[in-house]
């Protein structure tokens, strides 16, 4: 496996809140938010992981809702992320996260409640509960993060390896003839009418960064709001798996990976006039009788 | 009642699903919990629920009572042909069955009985629906069956009947009534 | 465990739908769980009753789906559980291997069918290796309550939630399709108050700023700290040995053959072992209705008081008999008698076999 050889540079950007370590005097361009434990992240260079939780976690400072946030860490690169983040954290496992998530949501209704997974634990194994807590439409938050590859296993065929991509179980490229295609996540559940909101993102620049971030914070004022299922997908990164230096993974991701997973708003009811993903349900089924039973109740 | 209580039932009630025969059951074993015996009520469960024969086992005992499945009944409510077939023969000796000639036309003809084992048979379904109690030919046996072996008395065997009509049906209390009145009324 | 104050009445229920009320009178508010014979009852009774008291009944999209939804409401602190039969319980092993590695209580109810496979959906102990020899992988027990009547159904489940949340763990019911579909006569236990409900500080229910944060985890890299919370759960096992052992004894006090048989079985056993005595022959009935911890103390005790042989009487190809040998440890011989996929064996057959036993020990075998 080749090894990245030039570390990445996190974007500079203010946050509002400053963290209580920095000195007087200093110039803050970025601390630490407060939702991030002091732990240092087992992330690779270049990998998306680490700007994408230290999104969530400023969410979670600028939602101020840290002392009521359960978050589901999966399986996948992003195992330890119950040791990164300061809110109560269960572990979940492969691809149940969105069970786990749904049982502690019914418990605690008035918690917030995300899973955060990576492609093969949201979209391969935990595919059925994956689309079935969007069509219960439970009033969650689910952070995919979406790098076409298994990362911790060391680089094998994700649901979301793109056609021809070469990864240790496709080392002629995966073929489509006989392996299928990849699974467009936010495509697949913006069909269904539990989900309030769903849209793709990427972390590749800083503009894009600052989307994400809006993204996610959307997806828990949704939640926050109990307005419905909410979904960001964020499409990234593997240098390490993909046998790229991060610029050169970058680089490959806005070429291959931006074309097939086009970024944008796949769903959200708020933006189509509706309170929730509930009323939005009941127009699409608007010439159902029996789904429109006990609509004026 | 100056009748004789009768210490050990162990009943099997067969028939078509939609013969009422597990709500019979029911009334059985309800005869039981009133007079604070031991009681077991066991249906046969699975594919045969879903319009196949449909059977129950009902057991009252003064001891505790083993398997609820019962393999030597001391009596038998048939109410067709192959729950005749199934059982009738594994009847205890002295034991009694009843059988419904509407649709069981056959009686226990051809099968081989053990000693003393009283055969009941008349047409149940065909006197229901002429007097006017459709569905309830299950009651009736039961009846029959009752005034046979006296499992409880009178009073308890009321009583349990009225416990088992739901509440929303209230409605149906006096027809099953009528129901056990006719089945008893046929040992005179 | 309950207060008695409430009307002791007798009513006829269903085994099944007695597991679903004691464990809503438990203080049980949340179910999830997938459809399956012969359990059914249960999961339906759940539907029914559980909103109107203010719970949480939810159909989930799996048996995998549904232990996690219970991993997840365990860790958020809730008294939860879920049922199945055979096959829908090998599905949840994952899930309760992770709930045993978390430390997060939760009860698991399992109305066995003959298997393997899709097997059958007669009653059936087939299960018995898989719920004491830890359901799922890793180094873990959970306790294995065997209910031989419908009251026992309502006081076992009772007594689940209270073993599962002191001890911190998974705890199963292991019920058959006999208990489950039959009616017998139940008194109900009292509902319980919340307010004496165990407090669980760990869970993962928001911080609120008040604490640190909890975090419910069964993954540990470091072999040292994994051996070390292993440790400390076998130490807690061992707590559940010395203290939770039950079982019940009937004739045998001078018995020198004593049947071994739970659940259903025990039932036929019982019959059996109650004409045999009517025969002459010293023998009694050792029921466990603790699986795991196996009832090892009843052995010695049986032993003590003569016992030369027992005969294991299963509803499997035998499976507990291996426990019965482990308990006996060569000082009394062991043998088994069982029906499997479903047939259940009758009185008689089971007589036969003790009036053999007594032969070969008249001939000094």
């Amino acid at each position: 496996m080749a090894a990245p050889k030039t570390p990445v540079t996190l974007p500079d950007y203010q946050v509002e809140r400053i963290g209580s370590q920095i000195a007087e005097g200093e110039t803050i361009k970025s601390a630490r938010p407060h939702a991030l434990s002091d732990a240092i992240f087992n992330y690779c260079p270049g990998c998306t992981h680490g700007i994408v939780n230290r999104l969530v976690a400023e969410v979670i400072d600028e939602l101020g809702i840290e002392g009521k946030t359960v978050g589901i860490a999966p399986v996948g690169c992003s195992v330890m992320a119950y040791d990164f983040f300061n809110c109560d954290m269960i572990e979940a496992a492969h691809g149940r996260a969105p069970a786990v998530a749904t049982g502690v949501k019914r418990v605690h209704p008035d918690n917030v409640v995300f899973a955060y997974q990576g492609d093969g634990d949201l979209a391969s194994i935990g595919t059925a509960e994956t689309v079935h807590a969007a069509t219960r439409g439970e009033k969650i938050t689910v952070i995919f993060i979406n790098n076409a590859i298994y990362g911790m296993t060391g680089g094998q065929m994700a649901p979301t390896s793109l056609p021809n991509q070469v990864t240790q179980t496709s080392p002629y490229g995966r073929d489509v003839s006989k392996v299928g295609y990849p699974v467009r996540i936010a495509e697949l559940l913006s069909t269904l009418d539990g989900v309030a909101y769903v849209e793709r993102v990427t972390c590749d620049s800083r503009q894009h960064i600052i989307q994400a971030k809006k993204a996610i914070k959307k997806a828990f004022q949704n939640q926050i709001d109990g307005i419905g299922y909410s979904l960001v997908e964020v499409v990234a990164t593997c240098p390490t798996n993909w046998g790229m230096t991060p610029q050169g993974a970058f680089q490959w991701l806005r070429e291959n990976m931006l074309p097939y997973y086009p970024l944008g708003v796949y769903k959200d009811v708020v933006a189509d006039g509706f309170a929730n993903a509930a009323e939005a349900a009941l127009e699409r089924a608007k010439d159902c009788p029996i789904a429109q039973q006990g609509k004026e109740a | 009642m100056a009748e004789e209580f009768n210490h050990e039932l162990l009943c099997v009630l067969s028939g078509f699903g939609g013969q009422g025969l597990l709500f019979a059951g029911k009334v059985l074993a309800n005869t039981g919990l009133i007079d604070g015996r031991h009681v077991s009520w066991m249906p046969s469960y699975g594919p045969e629920m879903r319009g196949g024969t449909a059977n129950c086992s009902v057991s009252l005992s003064d001891d505790a009572i083993g398997s609820p499945f019962i393999t030597r009944p001391t009596a038998l409510i048939a109410m067709n042909q192959p729950s005749v077939e199934k059982f009738a023969a594994s009847v205890q000796a002295g034991g009694t069955i009843v059988i419904d000639t509407t649709l069981a036309m056959d009686g226990a003809a051809g099968v081989q009985l053990a000693d003393d084992v009283k055969v009941i048979a008349f047409k149940a379904t065909e006197m229901a629906e002429a007097a006017g109690l459709k569905g309830l030919a299950n009651i009736i046996c039961l009846g029959r069956l009752w005034a046979e072996t006296h499992f409880c008395t009178r009073e308890v065997l009321d009583a349990a009947l009225a416990k088992c009509v739901p509440a929303k049906k209230q409605h149906l209390l006096e027809p099953n009534r009528k129901a056990l009145q006719m089945g008893i009324d046929l040992a005179q | 465990m309950a207060d008695n104050t409430q009307a002791q009445e007798r009513v006829l229920m269903k085994g099944n739908e007695v597991l679903a009320e004691a464990a809503m009178r438990a203080g049980c508010r949340f179910f999830f769980g997938y459809p399956i014979t012969p359990q059914t009852e249960l999961a339906a009774y759940m539907a029914k009753k559980l909103p109107l008291i203010g719970g949480t009944f939810l159909q989930a999209e799996s048996e995998i789906a549904a232990i996690n939804m219970v991993y997840g409401a365990a860790a958020a602190g809730a008294r939860v559980m879920t049922s199945s039969s055979s096959p829908g319980v090998s599905l949840k092993g994952e899930g309760v291997s992770y709930m045993a590695g978390a430390d997060v209580p939760g009860v698991i109810v399992n109305v066995e069918r003959g298997g393997p496979g899709l097997g059958g959906i007669q009653p059936s102990q087939s299960d018995y290796f898989q719920a004491t020899r830890a359901l799922g992988h890793g180094d873990f027990y959970m306790p294995v309550l065997a209910p031989s009547t419908v009251q026992e159904m309502a006081d076992l489940i009772y007594l689940a939630f209270d073993l599962a949340d002191e001890y911190r763990t998974p705890a199963m019911i292991l019920a058959d399709g006999m208990i489950g579909q039959m009616m017998e006569p139940v008194t109900l236990p009292p509902e319980r108050d919340p307010k004496t409900l165990p407090a669980k500080p760990w869970a993962t229910s928001g911080h609120k700023g008040e604490r640190a944060h909890n975090v419910v985890n069964s993954l540990y890299l470091s072999p040292e700290k994994l051996e070390q919370t292993n440790f400390e759960r076998f130490e807690r096992y061992a707590e559940i040995k010395e203290k939770h052992q039950r079982q019940e004894l009937m004739f045998c006090d001078d018995a020198e053959i004593v049947v071994v048989a739970f659940g259903a079985a025990s039932r036929i056993a019982r019959t059996a072992v109650r004409d045999a005595r009517a025969k002459g022959i010293k023998v009694g009935l050792l029921r466990p209705i603790t699986l795991w911890p196996f009832p090892t103390k009843a052995i010695d005790q049986v032993i003590a008081n003569g016992a030369k042989r027992f005969l294991s009487v299963e509803l499997n190809m035998g499976q507990m008999v291996e426990d019965v040998r482990l308990a006996a440890n060569g000082r009394a011989e062991v043998s088994f008698y069982g029906r499997t996929g479903g047939v259940l064996p009758t009185p008689e057959e089971v007589l036969v076999q003790i009036e053999k036993l007594a032969e070969d020990m008249e001939r000094g075998e």
